[in-house]
C-alpha cells in the first residue's frame, strides 16, 4: 500500500461528535438480532478476526508456547474452525512466538514504544520498534504520547507516528494504540483518529487493555467514522482494532454489525478489521459448540487461552 | 374522600443480585382462584436462565471460600429478614389460594426452617469429614466440598416452603443455586427473593426465576455449566428427561427426602474429597 503521509496539523479540522447521537446509533445497532447461520457465520468471522493477546509481567517463553498452541488448535472437537488473525505479545517474546507459529498463517504481532504509558523518548521508542521488527514481528502495535497530545502537541505525536510508520515500512503494519480511556471525550478521540490516519497508521486500535474504560461501542463507532471519512476523502482503506473488554461473542457481533453498518461489507476480514482479546476466543467457541450441540457450554470442556 | 388507584408490583426475576424483566420481554398474567387479575409474573426464557447460571458461577468461588460460620450468620440474617415480612407472605400465601391458618402454618415453617439450616452451616462440616483407615503409610481423610452451581427445580403445589427447604442445604453448603419457582404459584419466591437481596447474601449465590418448567426444563437438565439438580416434584416424565440429559456432563440429580430436617440433605450437593497424606517416611 502506497501511504501517503499528509501534514497535520495544517490540514482540516476534525469535525465535532455528537456525543447523545452516537450513543443512539450504538443502541440502535447493538439492538440488532443476528441468529442461527448467521450467527455462526458471524461467530466464525469474529474468531478469524482475533489478536489472541498476552502482555502480562509475568509473561515466559513458556506461557506465548501455550498462547501460540491455543491459536494453532482453538477446540479441534469443533471441525472448520478458522484460526485466529495473529497473536500478540511483548517484542522480547516475538522470536518464540516465530517459532511456534511458522507455517501456521497466524501473524506476531509486538507491542512497542514504551507500552503501555508511552512515556519515553523519541529514540528509546525507535529502538523498541526496531528491535521488535529485527526480531521478528510481522506488526507493530504502537502506543501514541497521550501526554503530548493532551497538551495539544499534536505536531508532536504526527510526527512520531509518521517516524515510527517510515521504520514499518510497507512489509510490517502499524497499529496505533489512542487509548481513548485516557482522552476523555468523543471530541479527542476522532481528532487523534484523524491525526494517526494522517500519519499513516495502517490500523487505529481503543486501547492497550491496561487502563479502564478499554474499547466501548461509542468510542469505536467514532474511530470508524474516522476511518470512513478518510477514505472517503483519499480512497485509502485503513483498518480499525478495538481491543480490551470485549468479552463475550455477544459484544463481538455487535462490533461486526457496527463495522458492517459504518464501513460495509468490504472491511469484514481480518486484514482491515480486528480484536484485541483473550478470553474473547474461549466464549466464541462455547457459543459455537451451543450451535452445533444445543445444549449451553461450560469452560471447564475448553482449554486455556 | 378520593379512593386512591392501587400500586401493584411486577413480578420481576432475580438474577446476579439484580432483578431484570425477562430479556425476552415475556410475562405472563397471574390470577387468583376467583380468576381477578393479581399481578403481571415475568415468564424468562432459556437466554435468562443461562445468565443466570453465569451469575451463579461467578458467584462461586467467593461464596465457597466463606467460613461456614459466615454462611450461618447471614442465612440467619435471612430468617430475621422473613421474619420481619410474616403478614406480606401470610398474605400473598392467600392471594395464591391458601386459607388463613394454613398461610400462617406455612410462613412459620419456613421462618423456622432457614434458622436449622442457617445453624447447620458451621457443623456438617465435621459430622460428615472422616479419617479413614488404610493399610499402608498414609493419613487419609475426606472432608466435603461444595459440588458448584445447583439448578433447583421448586414443586409446584407450594409456593414458598418448598422452595426454601430445597434451597437452604444447597446454598449453605457453599453451592450457588439457580432456582426455578412453582408454575402455579410464583408470587412468594420472588418476595423470597426480596428478603435474599436485603440479607447480606451476595449477589448471584441465588438466582431466582418464573416462567413455564415445559419450557425451561431441557435447557435446565443439559447445561454443561450446572453440577447439579434439585427435582422438588413426582413427575415422571420431566424426572425421565431430567435423567437423560444429566447425563451429559454426569449432573448429581436429587430428590428430596422423606424428612425436610435430614442433615443429609446438605450431603446431597456435596462432594467428598479424600486425601492420603504419607506418613512415617
Amino acid at each position: 500500500m502506497q501511504v501517503v503521509q499528509q501534514p497535520y496539523p495544517n490540514w482540516h479540522p476534525s469535525p465535532p461528535v455528537d456525543q447523545v447521537g452516537v450513543e443512539e446509533r450504538v443502541a440502535r445497532l447493538a439492538a440488532r438480532s443476528i441468529k442461527k447461520e448467521s450467527k455462526v457465520a458471524a461467530l466464525k468471522l469474529a474468531l478469524s478476526m482475533i489478536d489472541l493477546t498476552t502482555l502480562e509481567g509475568s509473561d515466559s517463553p513458556g506461557k506465548v508456547r501455550q498462547l501460540c498452541y491455543k491459536a494453532k488448535h482453538l477446540h479441534d472437537a469443533l471441525p472448520d474452525l478458522p484460526h485466529v488473525a495473529a497473536v500478540c505479545v511483548y517484542p522480547t517474546l516475538v522470536r518464540v512466538a516465530r517459532e511456534e507459529l511458522a507455517g501456521s498463517g497466524i501473524k506476531v504481532a509486538a507491542v512497542a514504544t514504551a507500552f503501555p504509558s508511552g512515556q519515553a523518548d523519541r529514540e528509546t521508542k525507535i529502538r523498541d520498534t526496531r528491535y521488535a521488527i529485527d526480531e521478528g514481528a510481522e506488526e507493530i502495535d504502537m502506543v501514541i504520547s497521550r501526554g503530548a497530545f493532551l497538551r495539544g502537541e499534536y505536531g508532536y505525536v504526527y510526527d512520531e507516528i509518521a517516524e515510527i510508520k517510515s521504520l514499518c515500512g510497507d512489509a510490517v503494519h502499524l497499529k496505533v494504540i489512542l487509548e481513548t480511556g485516557e482522552l476523555g471525550t468523543l471530541d479527542r478521540v476522532r481528532q487523534a483518529s484523524d491525526l494517526a490516519l494522517a500519519a499513516g497508521a495502517d490500523f487505529i486500535k481503543t486501547s492497550t487493555g491496561k487502563i479502564q474504560p478499554a474499547a466501548t461501542l461509542p468510542v469505536t463507532l467514532v474511530m470508524l467514522e474516522a476511518i470512513r471519512d478518510f477514505h472517503l476523502r483519499t480512497g485509502q482503506k485503513r483498518g480499525m482494532k478495538p481491543a480490551g473488554g470485549i468479552k463475550t461473542a455477544k459484544t463481538a457481533i455487535q462490533y461486526l454489525v457496527m463495522v458492517n453498518e459504518t464501513l460495509g461489507p468490504e472491511w469484514l476480514t481480518p486484514s482491515l478489521f480486528r480484536i484485541g482479546a483473550s478470553t474473547l476466543a474461549n466464549d466464541i467457541l462455547m457459543q459455537l459448540a451451543k450451535e452445533t450441540t444445543g445444549v449451553y457450554q461450560c469452560a471447564d470442556y475448553f482449554s486455556q487461552a | 374522600m378520593s379512593s386512591r388507584v392501587p400500586v401493584l408490583k411486577t413480578y420481576k426475576l432475580y438474577i446476579g443480585g439484580e432483578f431484570p424483566r425477562s430479556e425476552s420481554g415475556r410475562s405472563f398474567d397471574y390470577d387468583d382462584a376467583r380468576g381477578r387479575h393479581i399481578a403481571n409474573v415475568a415468564l424468562a426464557s432459556r437466554k435468562d436462565f443461562r445468565n443466570a447460571v453465569v451469575a451463579a458461577r461467578s458467584a462461586f468461588p467467593k461464596w465457597a471460600a466463606r467460613s461456614g460460620y459466615n454462611r450461618g450468620q447471614i442465612l440467619y440474617r435471612v430468617g430475621e429478614m422473613l421474619e420481619g415480612r410474616r403478614e406480606q407472605f401470610i398474605a400473598e400465601l392467600r392471594q395464591q389460594g391458601a386459607g388463613i391458618a394454613e398461610a400462617r402454618r406455612e410462613v412459620e415453617q419456613t421462618i423456622d426452617r432457614v434458622v436449622y439450616f442457617a445453624g447447620w452451616a458451621d457443623k456438617y462440616q465435621q459430622l460428615f469429614s472422616t479419617v479413614n483407615p488404610v493399610a499402608s503409610s498414609h493419613f487419609v481423610f475426606s472432608v466435603p466440598e461444595p459440588t458448584g452451581v445447583v439448578a433447583v427445580i421448586a414443586p409446584q403445589e407450594s409456593a414458598l416452603l418448598g422452595l426454601v427447604n430445597l434451597l437452604m442445604p444447597v446454598i449453605l453448603g457453599g453451592n450457588t443455586a439457580v432456582a426455578l419457582a412453582s408454575e402455579k404459584k410464583p408470587l412468594s419466591a420472588i418476595t423470597f427473593a426480596e428478603v435474599l437481596a436485603t440479607s447480606d447474601l451476595p449477589a448471584g449465590v441465588v438466582n431466582i426465576l418464573t416462567g413455564s418448567r415445559k419450557e425451561l426444563l431441557p435447557h435446565i437438565a443439559g447445561h454443561m455449566d450446572v453440577n447439579a439438580i434439585v427435582y422438588g416434584d413426582e413427575d415422571g416424565a420431566e424426572e425421565k428427561l431430567i435423567q437423560e440429559q444429566a447425563s451429559l456432563n454426569l449432573k448429581r440429580v436429587v430428590r428430596p427426602r422423606a424428612n425436610p430436617e435430614s442433615p443429609y440433605l446438605i450431603l446431597d450437593t456435596q462432594e467428598i474429597k479424600t486425601t492420603w497424606h504419607p506418613v512415617g517416611l
